[in-house]
């Protein structure tokens, strides 16, 4: 579903993605980790277009998204994406940041969109709080708008920039949850993050990465059991160690 | 009484001030805030957008307005206005606008270049995510801008705006250069018609800071309550 061949980017002189190759399959569940300023989140951002890249290709669904004949609003909506600081809009309460894409994207009228994100805000526990604006919401409920806001769209994939990095601990867990309860359902998902636990527990594949190359792309198992870079060995140590 | 001062001629110029005058500088001051809203938030998202070509005019627009003296350009608009709408509809004669719709575009050109400065200040103000947001979303650019990137500059900025809007309302006075009768105009009329200068340009002051100071006072009360909780 979506397929990255030698993708390199480039912030001028600076390279922050090394030839990288690797694909996600329809209903597989891939973590991307590894150390700060590796290049997960700007892996990931190119995935949708928010990132542009230099060289290689990128298929989101066998279309290139690359190509600058590319529709990319339109390949946009098919994809959804959640940000490490959730990114709601303050000014628009909690069900119209739901509806907002749905109307102007989609096309779907009020009804049926407000419709929709109850039934998604339901989904994520919060349907009570539709009224609110975001500045009332705790950052966990703010992420599950976001994530309920990103499934309005019916995305055929879910992209997740670290999304509980943000959180205070003890708000982690409810993100998590909704995010395992989606992997459950069968969802395309992408996620940079440095929850092992929800690695290790949901996820098919993890792609390790390190100054902007993948040095490591394999099963879960695999990586948790005997990771063969010694780079991935070091940095499992340490973020396992506690 | 009162050491001479004479409160009649007041009393006998108030409604012809208001009706006049008045009306003329909150008419000219709200059109031409409108308007260089608009056009100043145009001048913003050039001035913000990728293309050199964009960004080079209306950073050149707003440096060289912001260069020249007001009643300078109110002068030149003057003379200026009446030439280039003749060759606009292709006329050999100067068009006739009035100095009203002179003095309106003068100061709407004017004023964009600072709304253009406050408009810049708030867009930059608002997370980059917020615009990736949109795009995620699969918003297009006029969308994100429109519904998720202006809204929250404009709300940011509505105290700033409100602020160059008063500033504007003092500087209408400045028509008096072009024969127009704003309310400044009205009381030096009526001030040299009875000879009573003090009389009228104590009560123009006044009036003048009783509005601009409410409406700081207001200004103010706004911002504590607008401010979008983040």
């Amino acid at each position: 579903m979506i397929e990255f061949k030698n993708v390199s980017k480039w912030y001028g002189a600076f390279q922050v993605l090394d030839d990288c190759s690797t694909r996600v399959s329809k209903g597989e569940v891939v973590v991307v980790c590894g150390p700060s300023g590796s290049g997960k989140s700007t892996l990931i951002k190119c995935a949708n277009g928010l990132e542009p890249f230099q060289k290689g290709e990128l298929f989101f669904n066998g279309i290139s998204v690359g190509d600058s004949k590319t529709n990319l609003p339109k390949l946009r909506a098919q994809i959804g994406m959640v940000f490490q600081h959730f990114e709601l809009f303050p000014h628009l309460s909690v069900i119209e940041n739901l509806t907002l894409g749905q109307m102007k994207v989609l096309g779907r009228s009020p009804d049926e969109a407000e419709k929709k994100a109850l039934q998604l805000l339901d989904r994520v526990g919060l349907s009570v709080q539709a009224k609110k604006f975001p500045g009332q919401l705790s950052g966990g409920q703010q992420q599950r708008v976001a994530i309920a806001r990103a499934l309005c769209m019916d995305p055929m994939a879910m992209l997740f920039d670290e999304p509980t990095s943000a959180l205070d601990p003890e708000m982690v867990n409810e993100v998590l949850d909704v995010m395992v309860a989606l992997a459950g359902d069968g969802m395309t998902m992408m996620v940079v993050t440095h929850e092992m636990g929800f690695a290790r527990k949901v996820s098919d594949r993890v792609i390790f990465m390190d100054s902007g190359k993948i040095v490591e792309d394999c099963n879960t198992d695999e990586f948790f059991g005997a990771p063969r870079s010694p780079r991935a060995q070091e940095f499992l140590s340490k973020i396992l160690s506690h | 009484m009162g050491g001479g001062f004479d409160f009649d001629v007041i009393e006998r110029s108030w409604v012809y001030l208001f009706r006049e005058g008045m009306s003329f500088t909150v008419t000219l001051t709200l059109l031409a805030t409108m308007g260089g809203i608009v056009l100043g938030t145009l001048l913003a998202l050039m001035r913000l957008s990728s293309y050199r070509t964009l960004n080079l005019i209306a950073g050149t627009y707003v440096n060289t307005m912001r260069s020249l003296p007001l009643v300078l350009v109110i002068f030149w608009f003057f003379f200026l206005v009446p030439y280039i709408g003749g060759w606009l509809v292709g006329s050999n004669q100067p068009m006739k606008v009035g100095a009203f719709a002179s003095a309106l575009i003068t100061f709407t050109m004017f004023e964009a270049a600072f709304f253009c400065e406050i408009m810049r200040a708030g867009i930059q103000s608002i997370p980059k995510d917020q615009m990736a947001a949109g795009y995620a979303l699969g918003l297009n650019y006029r969308q994100t801008m429109a519904t998720i990137i202006l809204p929250q500059a404009f709300r940011n900025m509505l105290p700033v705006l409100l602020t160059q809007t008063i500033i504007l309302f003092q500087d209408t006075s400045l028509v008096y250069v072009i024969s127009s009768t704003d309310f400044l105009g009205a009381a030096v009329k009526v001030a040299n018609r009875d000879h009573r200068l003090v009389e009228m340009y104590t009560f123009a002051a006044l009036i003048y800071f009783i509005i601009c100071f409410t409406a700081s006072l207001y200004v103010r009360r706004l911002q504590a309550r607008i401010s979008i909780i983040r």
